[in-house]
C-alpha cells in the first residue's frame, strides 16, 4: 500500500514537471514575437572601460541646440556640466560663453521685479516652454518629454533613441494615421507626434564631419546617454578599479580562511583518526550481520 | 621542529597583508559616506556672484547674499574715510591699515558676520557709528574693524575684484 | 551556547562586566559554537547583516540630499545623481542593495525549506524571519515610492488601493493611508517617515532572530543535532567568520557589478519619468521581488479574493512547521520531499515570471495553475509527506554523513583492508 502510494506520487511529479516546462516554452517564444530588433551601431560608452567620444558629445550638443531645443528641455543640466570632466569638455571659456547666450529669469530684485540676465555656468539648461501646460499646448497635446533622463527612461536606451529618429517610415498600408501623428518602426504602437527631426544636412558641423542622418542621430543620442548618466566614465573607471581590488583581497581572503581552518583540522586530527577507525568498525559489524560474505 | 618557524612567518604576512588590504578598502568605502557632505557640485558652482554697484550712494550699504552669508558693501563718505584712515594701529586689537581692507577706498566690501560666534552686526549703530553686534555687544569701526566687545578679529574680507566700475564680482 | 561562566582575565574587565555584561556578550559570541559542516548557503546570514547595514547606512546619507515634496522628490534625485559628490555610487548602491537583500534573503529562505531549518526547535527563528521579510516588503515598497517616478506613483496606487478591497472599511482605509483621495504629497511625506523608521524595526527583529538561533544554534546539512564538544563544532570567531567573510566578498562582487556595470537593469525605465497622476504606464510591474506574489493576486479573479490569497501566500509560511509533519530536517533524507521542494522553487519562479507578463490567455492560465500548486504544497503535500514518506535511515553523526551514500561499501573495503593489514585482529 505504502510502496504503491510512493510509486504513484513519484509518477504524479514528474509529470507535472513536465507539464510546466512544456508549458513555458510557448511563453517564451510569445514574448520573443514582440519584441523589436533595433537598429544596431558601435557606442563607444557601452562595455567596461567605455567612454564618450568627446568631439560627438560636443556635436550632439550642437544637434541638441540647433534642432531639440525648440521644443525639448533638459531642465537638469547645467551649463556648468559642459565643461566637466567625462562630458563633452568644453573649455570653460566656451562653456561660459554658451551660458551667455542665453536669457536666464532672475530676481526678485530689490524694486521686486523678476528681471533678465545673460545665463551663468551655474544655470540650468532654459527651458523652451514655461510648464508642462504650455509646452503640451504648444504641441498639438502632446508633451515633449524632458531630455535629462531620456536615455534611461526608455526600454532600450540609447539603441532605442537611435533606431526611433531613424525609424520613420511610410506608414504600411491601411495604417491609419490622424493629423500631425506621423508613421515610426520603433514607437511603440507605431504613432508618434513629433516629426521626423533629422534630416540630411539639418545641421552643419564645424569641425567638417560629415551630417548624415546616421552621424545626426548617432551625436544626439550619445549627447543624451552623457545627459542622463553624466558620470558614466567615472562609474566604469572605478568600477573596473573595483573589481580588481576585490579579486586580490578574496584571494587573500580565501587563503587567510584556508590556513585558518587548517589549525582545526591538525589539532583535532588524531583524534579524528581514532574516531574514523570506531565508526568503521561499528558499521562493519552492523553490515556484517547482514551479509557476513562481504568481508573476508 | 626546524619548519615550525617557517610557516609561521609566513602565516603572519599572509594576515598582515590580507588586513592592510582589506583597512584600504574599507577607507576606500568610507570616504564617499563622509565626502557627500563636502559642498557639492551646484554649491560650488554659486561661488562667485556679481553685484551692480552702480545705485548705491555715498553713505549707503546694501546687503547680498555670498555662499549664504551675507556681503556688506558700503560707499563710504570721505568723513568716513578720513575716519578710518586716521586710526593708529597700534590702538586695535587686530591692526590692519584701512588702505590694506580695501581695493578702493570709497568702497568697502567685506563678510557680514560677527568674528566672534557668527551673528550678523547692525549698520549705522555702536560707538563709531559703523557696526555694533547685538549678540555680544562687539563695535566695529568704519573700517570694519574689531573696536571694543568679544570678537577677536576684524570683519572679515571676502576675495572680490571690480570687473568695471558698476559691477563687483565676489569670490 | 557556551557550557561554562565565562570570567574576564583583567580586574576591570570584571569590575565592568559584572555591571554591564558586554564582554560576557563578545566571548559568548565568538565563541558560538557551530557545526563544522555548514556549508556556503549558511554565510547568507552573515551577507544578510551586511545588507542590512549597507541600506542603512547608505540610506541615512540619501536622506541627507532627498526633498520629500512632490514638487522636488524627482529633481532631488537627479541633483543626488549629478551633483552630491559620489551621489550616483552611493543612489545605485542603495537602489541596486535592495535587490541585492532580497535575492540573499531568498536564498536564506529556501536553504531552510531545504533543510528543514524550520523544524522544532528553531520555529521561532523562522516565524521572527518571516516577520523581518515581511517588515522587508513593506519598506523596499515605500522605498520605492520616493524617487517620485512613474513607477512609484502608479505602484502606490495599486498597492495602496489593494486595502480598498475589504469590505466596508476598505475605502476609508485607503483615504486614511493616502492622507487625501489620491497617493499625494501627504502619502509620499508618510511613505518617506516609514521607510526610516522600518530599516530599525528590522534591526530589531534581527537581533531577536540571532538570540533565538544561539539557544538551539545552527541547523546544519544533515539535519541532526551535533554533539557538542565532540569535535563536531568550530568557534564561530575566527573559523566561521573566515568562511563568511570570503562568501561574502563573493556576494560584494555580484552586487559591485550591478552597481558599477549595470546599475538600472533591475529597475523600470518608467521610473526616470517623474510622476504624471493623468498617465498610466501601460504595464506596471512591481519591483522582481514582489512579482510572483503580484502573480498570485492577477491570478485571483476577484478583487478581495485576489488579495486574501496574495497575504496568505505570505502568512502560510508561518504554519509551516506544524504543517510539515516529518521530523526529519534535511531534505537529503527525504527523496519525495526533495523532488517537491525543486517544484516549489520552480513554481516560484515561475510566478515571478508571470508576474511581469501582462495577465491574459495562457499566462493567466499558468499563473493560476502556478497558485494552486504553491498551496497544495503547503496545505497538502507537505502534511501528507509527513506521513508516509519513507525517509533515508540519517548517520549517527555530522562526521560521517557519508555513510549512507551509495558506493560507501566499496570504500570501507578499501579502509577496512588497510586497517587490517596493519592490525588484523580488529576484525573477526
Amino acid at each position: 500500500m505504502r510502496e504503491k502510494m510512493l510509486v504513484l506520487l513519484n509518477k504524479i511529479i514528474n509529470r507535472m514537471f513536465i507539464i510546466f516546462i512544456i508549458s513555458i516554452i510557448p511563453c517564451t517564444v510569445f514574448s520573443e514575437e514582440k519584441s523589436v530588433d533595433f537598429i544596431e551601431t558601435n557606442w563607444s560608452f557601452k562595455g567596461l572601460f567605455g567612454t564618450f567620444d568627446r568631439a560627438s558629445l560636443q556635436r550632439g550638443y550642437q544637434v541638441y541646440t540647433e534642432v531639440c531645443a525648440g521644443c525639448h528641455s533638459v531642465q537638469h543640466l547645467s551649463y556648468r556640466n559642459l565643461s566637466e570632466k567625462g562630458g563633452p569638455e568644453f573649455s570653460i571659456e566656451e562653456a561660459k560663453a554658451i551660458a551667455a547666450q542665453f536669457d536666464v529669469e532672475d530676481g526678485p530684485n530689490s524694486d521686486g521685479e523678476m528681471f533678465m540676465r545673460p545665463g551663468r555656468l551655474s544655470d540650468k539648461f532654459v527651458s523652451p516652454y514655461p510648464n508642462v501646460e504650455a509646452s503640451t499646448a504648444a504641441n498639438g497635446g502632446a508633451y515633449p518629454p524632458d531630455m535629462s533622463v531620456l536615455a534611461k527612461a526608455r526600454k532600450g536606451g540609447a539603441d532605442y533613441l537611435y533606431s526611433l529618429l531613424l525609424g520613420y517610415d511610410e506608414a504600411p498600408e491601411g495604417f491609419e494615421l490622424d493629423d500631425g501623428v506621423y508613421y515610426n518602426k520603433y514607437m511603440p504602437g507605431n504613432k508618434i507626434k513629433m516629426s521626423e527631426p533629422i534630416i540630411e544636412g539639418i545641421v552643419e558641423y564645424s569641425d567638417g564631419t560629415n551630417p548624415t542622418k546616421e552621424q545626426v542621430a548617432k551625436d544626439i543620442t550619445t549627447f543624451l546617454v552623457w545627459a542622463s548618466e553624466p558620470h558614466l566614465e567615472s562609474q566604469h573607471r572605478m568600477g573596473f578599479k573595483t573589481i580588481i581590488y576585490l579579486i586580490i583581497l578574496i584571494t587573500l581572503v580565501y587563503m587567510s580562511k584556508q590556513r585558518v581552518w587548517s589549525r582545526f583540522g591538525s589539532n583535532a586530527k588524531e583524534e579524528k583518526e581514532e574516531e574514523t577507525f570506531d565508526k568503521i568498525e561499528r558499521a562493519v559489524t552492523e553490515y556484517e550481520g547482514e551479509n557476513p560474505k562481504t568481508f573476508k | 621542529m626546524s619548519n615550525e618557524i617557517k610557516p609561521k612567518k609566513r602565516r603572519d604576512f599572509l594576515f598582515t597583508a590580507t588586513y592592510t588590504i582589506g583597512a584600504v578598502g574599507l577607507g576606500a568605502a568610507i570616504w564617499p559616506l563622509v565626502d557627500q557632505m563636502n559642498p557639492d557640485s551646484s554649491v560650488k558652482a554659486l561661488s562667485t556672484t556679481e553685484v551692480d554697484i552702480s545705485n548705491i550712494e555715498p553713505g549707503k550699504t546694501i546687503t547680498v547674499l555670498w555662499r549664504g552669508k551675507p556681503i556688506f558693501i558700503r560707499r563710504r563718505t570721505k568723513n568716513e574715510i578720513a575716519e578710518a584712515a586716521a586710526v593708529d594701529i597700534k590702538d586695535l586689537k587686530d591692526p590692519e591699515k584701512d588702505s590694506d581692507r580695501t581695493k578702493n577706498p570709497e568702497w568697502l566690501v567685506m563678510v557680514g558676520v560677527c568674528t566672534h560666534l557668527g551673528c550678523v552686526p547692525l549698520g549705522d549703530k555702536g560707538e563709531y557709528k559703523a557696526w555694533f553686534c547685538p549678540c555680544h555687544g562687539t563695535h566695529y569701526d568704519t573700517s570694519g574693524r574689531v573696536r571694543k566687545g568679544p570678537a577677536p578679529k576684524n570683519l572679515e574680507i571676502p576675495k572680490y575684484e571690480f570687473v568695471d566700475s558698476n559691477t563687483i564680482k565676489i569670490g | 551556547m557556551s557550557e561554562e561562566k565565562y570570567i574576564p582575565k583583567s580586574k576591570l574587565g570584571q569590575w565592568f562586566d559584572s555591571r554591564l555584561p558586554l564582554l560576557t556578550l563578545t566571548h559568548h559570541l565568538t565563541s558560538y559554537p557551530t557545526p563544522k559542516n555548514l556549508n556556503y548557503w549558511w554565510t547568507f546570514g552573515g551577507i544578510l547583516t551586511f545588507c542590512l547595514i549597507t541600506q542603512i547606512v547608505t540610506g541615512l546619507v540619501l536622506a541627507m540630499h532627498y526633498v520629500a515634496h512632490v514638487d522636488h522628490a524627482f529633481e532631488s534625485i537627479e541633483h543626488i545623481m549629478r551633483d552630491v559628490n559620489y551621489g550616483w555610487l552611493i543612489r545605485y548602491v542603495h537602489a541596486n542593495g535592495a535587490s541585492m537583500f532580497f535575492l540573499a534573503v531568498y536564498i536564506h529562505i529556501f536553504r531552510s525549506l531545504f533543510y528543514g531549518s524550520y523544524k522544532a526547535p528553531r520555529e521561532i527563528i523562522w516565524i521572527i524571519g518571516l516577520l523581518i521579510y515581511i517588515l522587508m516588503m513593506a519598506t523596499a515598497f515605500m522605498g520605492y515610492v520616493l524617487p517620485w517616478g512613474q513607477m512609484s506613483f502608479w505602484g502606490a496606487t495599486v498597492i495602496t488601493n489593494l486595502f480598498s478591497a475589504i469590505p466596508l472599511v476598505g475605502e476609508s482605509i485607503t483615504t486614511w493611508l493616502w492622507g487625501g483621495y489620491s497617493v499625494d504629497n501627504p502619502t509620499l511625506n508618510r511613505f518617506y517617515s516609514l521607510h526610516y523608521l522600518l530599516p530599525f524595526l528590522i534591526f530589531g527583529l534581527v537581533i531577536l532572530h540571532i538570540w533565538a538561533l544561539h539557544v538551539p544554534g545552527n541547523n546544519n546539512p544533515v539535519g541532526i543535532d551535533v554533539k557538542k564538544n565532540n569535535n563536531e563544532t568550530m568557534p564561530f570567531h575566527p573559523y566561521m567568520v573566515m568562511k563568511d567573510l570570503f562568501a561574502l566578498l563573493l556576494f560584494i562582487t555580484v552586487f559591485l557589478w550591478f552597481v558599477f556595470f549595470a546599475p538600472n537593469v533591475l529597475g523600470h525605465p518608467d521610473n526616470y519619468i517623474e510622476a504624471n497622476p493623468l498617465v498610466t504606464p501601460a504595464h506596471i510591474v512591481p519591483e522582481w521581488y514582489l512579482l510572483p506574489f503580484y502573480a498570485i493576486l492577477r491570478a485571483i479573479p476577484s478583487k478581495l479574493g485576489g488579495v486574501i490569497f496574495m497575504f496568505s501566500a505570505i502568512f502560510i509560511l508561518m504554519l509551516l512547521p506544524w504543517l510539515d509533519t516529518c521530523k526529519i530536517r534535511s531534505s537529503t533524507y527525504r527523496p519525495i520531499y526533495k523532488k517537491f521542494f525543486w517544484l516549489l522553487l520552480f513554481v516560484v519562479i515561475l510566478l515571478g515570471y508571470l508576474g511581469a507578463k501582462p495577465p491574459e490567455g495562457v499566462y493567466l492560465i499558468l499563473s493560476r495553475l502556478a497558485t494552486a500548486y504553491y498551496f497544495i504544497h503547503f496545505l497538502v503535500i507537505l502534511p501528507v509527506l509527513g506521513r508516509y514518506e519513507k525517509t533515508d535511515p540519517l548517520p549517527q553523526s555530522i562526521s560521517d554523513p557519508v555513510l549512507d551514500k551509495p558506493g560507501v561499501f566499496d570504500k570501507f573495503k578499501k579502509a577496512a583492508a588497510k586497517y587490517e593489514g596493519e592490525n588484523a585482529s580488529s576484525f573477526k
